[in-house]
């Protein structure tokens, strides 16, 4: 059984009817515990199949199922990274990354008895991502990479099952964003959660991912797909060896072909 | 000759650090102007001679409001208990309210142009119609400085959670957060600042409709002092009443200010660099 099923799910924006197509058909499936990529053209539908999943967005037609159950409304065993850190600056780092124990059952209960229990928690969190020591700093002391570092950890601290990463490292430059890399790796290999990664970075999608999914131009569907069968952990130069050059290759003509074809 | 003696030199005699000084600068700069104000004033009077009863010098001013301290202090607190009353009943319904037009599109799209409307109403044309009502005295002087000020604390609190980005929100919306939540989560916090500048043009509209409503229809407060004082021909002390109006009025902005720093250094921040991790 799959933990992600999209089966045919379409979209249109707009209340009558008339608004844009954003996803056609579009349908995937993402086993528990994989981390999957999914790869397009600017304005393919990449972050519409985002809220659909999450859901955000109820789909014009289709259905999503996520953990076995029907998609309604949006789902608290969900964690979302987006690609600003969208921290709040009035909280300092630590009580950012602790804001969704304040909403998700049972942890908003527990909150107040056993803070520093969540608050160690919170802690650990952030010294996984390399951000030790910086718990008690505003956002607005911290740098591009370490704000989204913490809004990695955000998205983590209530333990989600399934993990939406929306081009969450697309505004860094690209020593920051290969840092980012390795940390999520990390992360993701200490707890496994089900990973949906949006990108257009395609070395990012074959460093991290398991499978890569490429989309068309809008109305966005899946029309190829490509594993990456590389051993974990993996290192930043793999990126650069043959095989992952070829695969990137690949995809890239995959993307070049959608984005003839539809556009 | 040691080619270096002209850099060692201030060493020698060390002085206060640039930034340092112009902060000592700046702290007494408002004060040298006030005063300086007052003393070309004095200066002006003096020299064309000019009539008391046209304007009176600072001196015959604080002469005045000395010579009637208890008068003065008296009517001071009436008016000071008034707006402040009507401040408070401001700042409530104006929280509330902005919540509400900011949370809700519904009742944004359906009460807003009746709020506009009801707020271009002049105040003063309402007070003989709130005389009618409650008689002449503290109850129309609170509901007027209420009246004038809560609009703008609503609208700026209404602005602050209207504004909050869609994507934070949908980081609330997707653990499955209530709207009371977001509102609460984001919407108040980030609109605080909002509402702090709000309050500091509010404190002084509540002081210009509990002033108003003083002189139109009341028999104490410093509005009614001045009026009574004006109509005698005493214009240094009408002078002194307004010279009162305006301490009060910069109290409570500094005070309003005070909290403002304590509760959103966020939102000025920068102003203190902080770098580095905190233990």
């Amino acid at each position: 059984m799959n933990f992600v099923e999209i089966d045919r799910v379409s979209l249109r924006y707009g209340e009558d009817g008339d608004g844009t197509l954003a996803l056609e058909e579009a349908s995937l499936s993402v086993s528990a515990g994989e981390f999957v990529a999914v790869v397009g053209p600017s304005g393919c539908g990449k972050s519409t199949l985002m809220k659909v999943v999450t859901g955000l967005w109820p789909p014009t037609a289709g259905t999503v199922i996520v953990g076995g159950r029907e998609v309604a409304g949006p789902l608290s065993i969900v964690g979302m990274a987006f690609q600003n850190p969208t921290l709040l600056p009035w909280r300092k780092t630590i009580d950012n990354v602790m804001l969704p124990l304040e909403i998700v059952r049972p942890h908003c209960s527990r909150l107040r008895r056993e803070h520093s229990i969540y608050a160690a928690k919170a802690r650990d969190l952030l010294a996984l991502v390399g951000l030790k020591g910086f718990e008690d700093c505003f956002p607005w002391e911290l740098s591009g990479g370490m704000q989204q570092r913490a809004s990695l950890c955000r998205a983590l601290i209530h333990d989600p099952s399934l993990l939406m990463l929306d081009e969450p490292f697309a505004a860094l430059d690209m020593f920051t964003r290969e840092e980012l890399w390795l940390a999520l790796q990390d992360v993701w290999l200490a707890r496994r959660p089900t990973v949906i990664l949006v990108t257009h970075d395609l070395r990012e999608a074959v460093f991290l991912a398991d499978r890569v999914l490429v989309m068309s131009a809008r109305p966005g569907r899946i029309v190829a797909e490509q594993a990456i069968d590389q051993q974990r952990p993996r290192r930043l130069d793999t990126t650069y060896e043959p095989t992952s050059v070829a695969i990137i290759h690949r995809l890239r003509e995959h993307i070049s072909a959608a984005r003839t074809t539809n556009a | 000759m040691d080619p270096y003696s002209i850099v060692v030199e201030p060493k020698a005699r060390p002085r206060k650090h640039p930034l340092r000084r112009r902060k000592a600068v700046r702290r007494a700069l408002p004060w040298t102007v006030i005063v300086a104000i007052f003393v070309v004033w004095e200066i002006i009077v003096r020299a064309f001679n000019i009539e008391q009863f046209v304007l009176p010098a600072p001196s015959a001013i604080l002469a005045a409001g000395w010579e009637w301290r208890a008068e003065m202090l008296d009517n001071a607190g009436q008016t000071l208990v008034t707006t402040a009353a009507g401040f408070l009943l401001a700042v409530i319904f104006g929280l509330v309210g902005g919540v509400l037009f900011g949370s809700s599109k519904l009742i944004y799209d359906g009460f807003y142009p009746a709020l506009v409307g009801f707020n271009s109403v002049p105040k003063v044309a309402v007070i003989p119609i709130l005389v009618i009502w409650f008689g002449i005295g503290t109850l129309p002087a609170i509901i007027t400085a209420f009246l004038i000020s809560f609009f703008p604390i609503l609208v700026n609190v209404a602005a602050g959670i209207a504004t909050v980005e869609p994507e934070l929100k949908d980081v609330l919306r997707a653990l499955g957060a209530t709207r009371w939540q977001i509102v609460q989560k984001i919407g108040l916090p980030r609109s605080m600042p909002y509402f702090f500048a709000s309050l500091k043009v509010a404190i002084t509209l509540a002081f210009v409709g509990s002033i108003v409503s003083e002189t139109v229809a009341a028999n104490k407060g410093i509005g009614n002092l001045m009026l009574v004082a004006s109509s005698r021909f005493e214009v240094p002390l009408a002078f002194a009443g307004l010279l009162v109006t305006s301490i009060m009025g910069i109290g409570m902005y500094l005070a309003s200010e005070f909290i403002e720093r304590r509760t959103t250094g966020w939102a000025t921040r920068g102003t203190e660099v902080v770098t580095g991790p905190r233990s």
